[in-house]
């Protein structure tokens, strides 16, 4: 019964969505007031409908319900309780509805922070975003419907897959999901804009704070799952240039391109056409990753189990979008070119950024698709490795890491003063290769990654440092929240840079075939191998491994990794176990018994230096793009702002 | 010239160079980070070129697991039914490896066996890896071509599989 009213109130949802499709739009094409004001109703209808829906299908998980098929496939009655209720998005159709919901939830902020906006506009973003809606809320409906039933029901459920039974799951989904799904409203933003036809600051301003909040949780989304990745799969990386793993970043990258254009046309009516295009790429990508991880053409980590129905639904859907958006595009996109600026003003040094981003982009995209295109072609199954993406991407990030201080210190327009900036970062130039020196010199097990690593993240952090000096003490300004979210982010690249590179270059991994009592030696840090004894828990049995770390007779932690035995599916997970710390990480993650007896164990041991400075870097990014959107001048009324004078010195970008 | 014109020039022009430049180291790091899959019949008729690096799918063959007492040493074979390799492996296994069910094996050939730098297991019990099910039927064709026609049922199994590594290579969810 449940399911059913779960099951109408989507397909409601679906008729509201679709009504929020035409109605406002052809409204707005009219100027039919009565239909433009329909938009706000509409929209917050559809997120009702979504919700109850949503809930209903969380309740049904909750009394455990096996004549719904999606919770006999994924639940299982010894499944605690916070996993059933998270387990809910925990495979495909489920994480659809999800993801349905945080749309219906960002089209309702739109509608109910947007009442400075002109209602043309705002009838016609959410129109936009409407359709959006519709798209994934047939494909739920039709392709992938959590709320079918299963006639018998079945005796017992399959169980969440175990990798999923962490509080992992909890956060990572939902956060990258609002960072995917928010790229829709720069989306809708700039598709209004090219249905308007008037395409100026304007619109830009209005959607700035919405991009920067969805690339915040973009990029709290990648960090969490790269975190979990790092303590659940037991491998001990960080990052893995796996396909999916890719379609979350071609976005991010695209969306952090797209933040520094929207500055530039906001501020300086310059690139306009790019950010539009911007705007779209990064909703596209999005959808490129939607496709790629649910139509089953990846063999991934993340992929779920699909049928080609689903994927030939997706990628016509996202043909539509794109096909539809690049059209308008080619007929609308405005050909005034904004405020002049010469070779060394900061739009040189954007466009420079957004030059490198959209190569990055681009390069990730065809190792991702490459593959795909050859199996396609029948010349082979091939995979892309890992080196591929890690040598151009540090390639095309290395002139990034250069040119970043002078961004936000060299002026809009025309920095007449050029030679006063180099001067400005010269002395910071030359403590960065003395540092260089010293780190290839003195660091332990150090390269010149690691020198590169601490020279380059120290130069970031000083050219945040002088803007800071520069722009409190010389120019006596107050800082504004644009400002701080830009210090943030600079600041939280820089220990990003430190972070990856000292931990790529310095890190070691040892496997050892370990028996009680036995000691090995890594980095200067001992692991003693106790043993290993089992133990129960809700719904597994775990062969549960101590280990002794300690350095120099002290000791450091105990660890306890596992190898957890899920009765239902009878799966096998590995727990591994870490001890965190500013500088290094500790970790230890079990393997196989190696005799019959189960006395020798195959443990793999880990020395990992400073790879917190990533997951820190990357929170300070989020926190900085969060920070941006609440400047005060996005929320000055439409006649105020139109007179905004160009308060573009020493603004960040 | 006038100025708008000439910066135009000088953009299209540094653009060009950026875009071949870029497109060059592209291809030149996608030519040397490509690797192959093959099924163990590919490695019998002589497709896999020596020397290189590839990637083995198969079928764990039962029975076939050994291991060196007192380190991590492992061999075993893999099997399409049709063919079998050896694979030498210095590391700790997968979680799903185990015989009987698929996997792949990333190395290369020495003193004729699959020296292999990563394991990946398959990573859910209800499908077998695309890639292999793939191999093992495109085995099977060619068998069944020559005139064998025996089959062996282990190929359908269609349907995207999740793989466990060992070593870094996926991730999460």
């Amino acid at each position: 019964m449940l399911a059913e009213l779960g099951n109408f109130a989507m397909l409601l949802a679906l008729l509201l969505a679709t009504a929020l499709t035409v109605f406002p739009l052809v409204g707005a094409q009219r100027g039919n007031v009565a239909w433009m004001r329909l938009a706000r109703p509409l929209a917050y209808g559809q997120t009702l409908l979504i919700a109850i829906s949503y809930v209903l299908l969380t309740w049904v998980f909750v009394q455990h319900d096996l004549s719904v098929a999606y919770v006999a496939n994924n639940s299982h009655h010894l499944l605690p309780l916070v996993y059933k209720i998270s387990g809910v998005w925990g495979a495909h159709e489920g994480s659809l509805l999800l993801w349905v919901l945080i749309l219906a939830i960002w089209i309702s902020a739109v509608a109910r922070f947007s009442r400075d906006l002109p209602l043309p506009v705002v009838a016609r973003v959410l129109a936009v975003m409407g359709f959006v809606s519709v798209g994934f809320l047939s494909f739920t409906a039709f392709t992938s419907n959590p709320f079918e039933r299963l006639l018998p029901a079945a005796a017992v459920g399959q169980d969440l897959n175990p990798l999923l039974q962490d509080p992992g799951l909890i956060f990572h989904p939902p956060l990258l999901y609002a960072g995917y799904v928010g790229f829709a409203v720069a989306f809708g933003f700039a598709v209004a804009a090219l249905l308007d036809g008037r395409v100026d600051a304007q619109w830009v301003r209005w959607s700035r704070p919405w991009t920067n909040v969805a690339w915040g949780f973009l990029t709290l989304g990648i960090l969490l799952g790269s975190y979990w990745a790092y303590y659940e799969l037991g491998w001990g990386g960080w990052w893995f240039w796996d396909p999916v793993e890719n379609a979350s970043f071609m976005p991010w990258l695209a969306g952090l391109a797209l933040i520094h254009s929207q500055a530039v046309s906001e501020k300086r009516g310059s690139f306009h056409a790019w950010t539009l295009l911007l705007a779209i790429a990064a909703f596209s990508l999005s959808l490129l990753g939607a496709f790629l991880v649910r139509s089953g053409v990846l063999t991934s980590v993340h992929a779920f189990a699909t049928d080609p129905q689903r994927g030939m639904y997706i990628l016509a859907f996202l043909a539509v979008v794109v096909g539809g958006s690049l059209a308008l595009y080619a007929l609308r996109a405005p050909k005034n070119e904004g405020k002049p600026f010469v070779a060394s003003s900061r739009e040189t040094l954007l466009l420079a950024n957004n030059l490198l981003m959209t190569a990055a982009t681009i390069m990730i995209l065809l190792g991702t698709l490459y593959p795909l295109l050859v199996d396609a072609l029948g010349l082979g199954q091939i995979s892309v490795g890992a080196p591929y993406f890690g040598v151009l991407f540090t390639l095309l990030m290395a002139p990034v890491v250069l040119l970043i201080p002078f961004g936000p210190l060299s002026r809009w327009g025309r920095e007449e003063n050029m030679p006063l900036l180099l001067r400005l970062m010269l002395p910071w130039f030359v403590l960065s290769l003395i540092v260089l020196v010293l780190v290839l010199l003195f660091w332990p097990n150090g390269s010149l990654r690691t020198a590169a690593g601490i020279a380059g993240g120290l130069w970031v952090l000083a050219g945040v440092g002088v803007y800071l000096w520069r722009r409190l003490k010389v120019q006596r300004q107050s800082l504004t929240a644009e400002n701080v979210g830009m210090v943030l982010a600079h600041a939280g690249l820089g220990v990003f840079v430190v972070g990856v590179l000292v931990l790529e270059s310095t890190q070691i991994q040892r496997d050892v075939a370990a028996r009680p009592g036995m000691s090995f030696e890594v980095r200067g840090y001992t692991f003693e191998f106790v043993g290993v004894e089992e133990r129960m828990g809700p719904n597994f049995v775990s062969d549960f491994g101590t280990v002794r770390v300690s350095r120099d007779g002290e000791p450091v932690a105990t660890l306890h990794p596992e190898k957890r035995h899920y009765k239902a599916g009878g799966q096998v997970m590995t727990e591994a176990s870490y001890d965190p710390g500013i500088f290094r990480d500790v970790y230890v993650a079990l393997g196989d018994p190696l005799d019959a007896n189960r006395t020798e164990w195959a443990v793999r041991l880990y020395v990992k230096p400073f790879i917190r400075w990533i997951w820190i870097g990357a929170l300070l990014m989020a926190i900085g793009a969060f920070v941006v959107a609440f400047d005060r001048r996005f929320r000055r009324r439409v006649n105020e702002t139109e007179a905004l004078p160009a308060a573009s010195r020493g603004a960040p970008a | 010239m006038n100025p708008t014109r000439k910066r135009r020039l000088w953009m299209a022009i540094l653009v060009l160079m950026a875009a071949s430049i870029g497109g060059s180291l592209i291809l030149w790091a996608l030519q040397s980070n490509v690797t192959y899959l093959h099924s163990p019949t590919d490695v019998a008729v002589g497709k896999v070129p020596e020397d290189a690096r590839f990637r083995l799918g198969g079928i764990v063959s039962e029975g076939s697991v050994i291991r060196q007492p007192g380190s991590l040493e492992v061999s075993f074979v893999i099997t399409d039914r049709f063919h079998d390799f050896p694979v030498m492996y210095d590391g700790i296994l997968p979680d799903m490896f185990e015989e009987a069910t698929s996997v792949i094996a990333t190395g290369r050939i020495q003193d004729g066996r699959l020296v292999a730098d990563q394991i990946l297991a398959k990573h859910d019990e209800n499908y077998m890896p695309m890639e292999v099910a793939d191999a093992i039927a495109a085995a099977k064709a060619k068998q069944s071509a020559a005139g064998a026609g025996a089959g062996a049922g282990a190929g359908a199994g269609a349907g995207a599989a999740t793989y466990a590594p060992n070593t870094p290579q996926g991730s999460t969810y």
